[in-house]
């Protein structure tokens, strides 16, 4: 399964599951991280530790730890 | 009725509660609407404020909540669950949804969870004026139609639709009718007409819709499930329910009841903005925000042009706000002369020019650095900005059990630890907010630079002082990251708290919104001034004066009338105040606790400074000075002091000295601000005895370190 984490600067994919706890999930989902949504990955930090991802008109920075919970597929 | 028509003027009272995500102008709006801030006041909660804003328009008197920015009913951050709070319990008529209208889609994810409360919602579709540049054309009397629910058209820059948007407000609160359309996939739909039915079927009574009640069980809501767990239909509802429930959830293929809700709300959302928003220019590939991150938050560049800016904020903050301070100490010693001579009685006089007005005045002769402080803060944060040195830093801060965003408060806590206290709210974790909170006074204030100062002076060449404290300053900070890696490990162990953050767009800040920001800021810092630190001082002035001792008194009169030289007079009258401070209930305490610090080779005289120096750090100076028999007109560039130290203290002891100074709480008045941040008095004994013993730890191994050394 591909996660988010792996995916490079300028890479769009589709989320297919969300592996995190009830509480991370709730919080991902108030972002519109869920199943379908189409994401874009815009910048990452110095060795990977925080990515920047782009859904919609909205950028939200993740911590390598979460972006390892979201199994993606390719567009 | 005909009551009503011979008083012409009736005032009808609304009370709007404003709600809406975060980064979406609320704050902005909320200033626009009541036309000025007429009276703002500020209802400090546990940790996060809510704004209440009164003002009148034609017949009606308005209150409106400013509630803080949340993206959901979740009880995440603080800010969620001070809002959710309010929206549950609070006594309010009417809810303002404010939207971002250039990111309808995200925004609506937090309508629909307020389409399901009882209260009447209207939309302002904000930032319509951002959404025309954009190209977005939003048919805000169809989202009306489609919705069931008042949709206005404002922006809280142009103040269009202002007007618009008060006038719905009052229509919708006048009108009975209102019947929301959130329309949910067929399979919940089904799910949600069976309880509807069941609920009509048993006449259950409650003040929201039964569907709004369907639709909250579903959601496993738990006020919703409290409140019908104790009725007797509870029996054959329970059934109905873990069967609906189990439908929905192989509908959406998944196990979790409240991922499939909001996925229903997306796709309700979905359905929403493509009937209503009309996308007629092609934006360009890349808009403003992605060209500025390219350079701000840049793997190379970023971090260095970040510290370029915090650089240039702190030179600001002590060059530019040193000027004004010799201006406010004169001030503060004309009005403590003028006061002075009004009052006849000496110990009337004696408390209020050097017990208040000293005190408050040494407080408030920091006002000009903190608000240049704070003007940084503002604009860092309302510019977008401070979102990207998160994500720039949490790499780092990270390894050390922090967050990205903990690093504006430890920074600000070299200046003052009360703004920095303050300013670690910008961390929405509990968790990592509290371990912030503790290590902010391992950043060493600007109230400790004069007793640093006085030690470095007193032990080393003025060629080697400055090296000195800055050795002191970065050690101080290390020992910080350290202390926030043990506590990472022990008291705070636990999962890592996850790092999921909006990176808003880059707006440019309002003058007038920085303005407010500052000014209430500022004014809070100002009343902590008046009235607590005020006390502090005047405890402080009655410990070093009282009891007083008549005979030592007249004892030391008599000497000085019959001494003939001048500097005679002035040695005894310093001998005659240390003896009275001796014998005062200060000195009485450092007698008492001189054995308890004997192990790091303090004296009893360095023992009271250590107390006074609860109060604040300023006071260390001027105590040590009284204590060393030099009057209390002491400043750290005294040589005399200077010489009285090196010559009393040993070397060992003075390093030992400065330790617990480094480490300690900072004042009283910041220990006041941590304790109301943290969100408990339990916070402040365990910062206390988390501090005190770490200093006495640290300053026993330095004290015994340096005496085999030297």
């Amino acid at each position: 399964m591909k996660q988010l984490l792996d995916c490079q600067k300028g890479d769009k994919v589709k989320i297919t599951k969300l592996n995190a706890t009830n509480e991370l999930k709730e919080r991902l989902i108030s972002f519109g991280l869920m199943k379908g949504v189409e994401v874009e990955v815009l910048e990452q930090a110095p060795r990977k530790k925080t990515i920047e991802i782009k859904i919609g008109k909205m950028r939200i920075a993740l911590r390598a730890e979460e972006a390892k919970l979201i199994e993606v597929q390719e567009i | 009725m005909n009551e009503k028509k011979s008083c012409p003027v009736i005032s009808k009272h609304i009370k709007v509660a404003l709600v809406g995500q975060p980064n979406v102008g609320k704050s902005m709006l909320i200033n626009s609407v009541s036309n000025a801030h007429l009276q703002v006041g500020n209802f400090s909660g546990v940790t996060v404020d809510k704004t209440e804003v009164l003002f009148d328009y034609e017949n009606h008197k308005f209150t409106v909540v400013d509630l803080p920015g949340t993206y959901a009913f979740t009880d995440y951050t603080i800010e969620e669950r001070v809002t959710r709070d309010y929206l549950c319990a609070e006594n309010y008529d009417i809810i303002i949804n404010v939207v971002d209208s250039t990111n309808l889609a995200k925004n609506l994810q937090l309508t629909a969870e307020l389409l399901t409360m009882s209260k009447r919602v209207v939309i302002a579709l904000n930032m319509s004026d951002e959404a025309k540049k954009e190209g977005l054309e939003i048919d805000a009397k169809y989202m009306s139609e489609l919705l069931g629910v008042s949709c206005v058209k404002v922006s809280a820059v142009t103040k269009e639709g202002i007007v618009e948007l008060i006038t719905t407000v009052i229509a919708d609160f006048e009108s009975s009718t209102y019947e929301v359309k959130l329309i949910f996939s067929e399979a919940v739909e089904e799910e949600i007409a069976k309880i509807v039915a069941y609920l009509q079927g048993h006449k259950y009574e409650a003040i929201n819709s039964y569907r709004n009640i369907a639709i909250n069980l579903l959601k496993n809501n738990k006020k919703t499930y409290e409140k019908l767990h104790d009725d007797p239909i509870w029996i054959e509802l329970q059934p109905i329910l873990i069967e609906a429930s189990k439908h929905i959830e192989l509908h959406h293929d998944s196990d979790d009841i409240k991922e499939s809700f909001a996925e229903e709300y997306a796709s309700f959302n979905r359905g929403i903005v493509a009937e209503v928003v009309k996308q007629s220019v092609q934006v360009e590939q890349k808009t403003l925000t992605e060209k500025i991150d390219n350079v701000l938050i840049h793997p190379i560049y970023g971090i260095p042009i970040f510290l370029f800016f915090m650089w240039t904020l702190f030179q600001l903050t002590f060059e530019i706000g040193a000027i004004p301070m010799d201006y406010i100490d004169a001030f503060f010693g004309w009005f403590g002369d003028a006061i002075g001579g009004t009052i006849p009685n000496d110990d009337v006089r004696s408390l209020i020019v050097d017990g208040i007005i000293a005190g408050v005045g040494a407080v408030v002769l920091f006002v000009p650095n903190i608000i240049i402080l704070f003007i940084g803060i503002a604009l860092l944060e309302s510019t977008g900005y401070m979102s990207r040195v998160a994500f720039l830093l949490d790499g780092f801060f990270h390894k050390f059990g922090l967050h990205g965003q903990s690093f504006i408060p430890l920074v600000t806590g070299f200046g003052c630890s009360i703004p920095a206290y303050m300013s670690a709210r910008i961390l929405k974790n509990d968790r990592d907010r509290l371990l912030t909170l503790f290590i902010i006074g391992f950043m060493s204030c600007g109230a400790r630079l004069p007793v640093y100062v006085l030690f470095a002076g007193a032990f080393f060449g003025p060629e080697m002082a400055g090296n000195i404290l800055f050795m002191i300053y970065i050690s101080g900070a290390l020992l910080g990251i350290m202390a926030a890696k043990i506590l990472k490990m022990t008291a705070f162990k636990g999962v890592d708290e996850p790092f999921v953050m909006e990176m808003p767009k880059y707006r440019l800040p309002s003058a007038k919104l920085i303005w407010h920001t500052v000014l209430t800021k500022t004014m809070m810092y100002l009343k902590k001034a008046g009235t607590f630190i005020a006390g502090a001082s005047m405890l402080i002035w009655f410990l070093s004066n009282y009891p007083h001792n008549l005979v030592l008194q007249e004892e030391y009169a008599k000497k000085i009338e019959s001494s003939t030289s001048e500097t005679q007079k002035i040695t005894l009258g310093n001998k005659l105040a240390e003896s009275l401070l001796e014998q005062s209930y200060l000195g009485v305490i450092g007698k008492f606790s001189e054995p308890i610090f004997a192990p790091l080779g303090f004296d009893w005289k360095m023992s009271v400074a250590l107390q006074t120096g609860l109060a604040a750090k300023e006071v260390v100076v001027s105590t040590l000075g009284v204590l060393y028999a030099l009057g209390s007109d002491v400043d750290a560039e005294n040589n005399s002091l200077v010489n009285a130290i090196s010559k009393n203290i040993p070397f060992p002891s003075a390093v030992a000295f400065i330790v617990v100074i480094m480490i300690y709480l900072p004042c009283l008045a910041a220990s006041v601000v941590f304790t109301r941040e943290a969100g408990g008095v339990k916070y402040f004994f365990y910062l206390l005895a988390f501090t005190s013993l770490t200093a006495y730890g640290l300053a026993f191994v330095a004290y015994n370190v340096t005496k085999m050394i030297v």
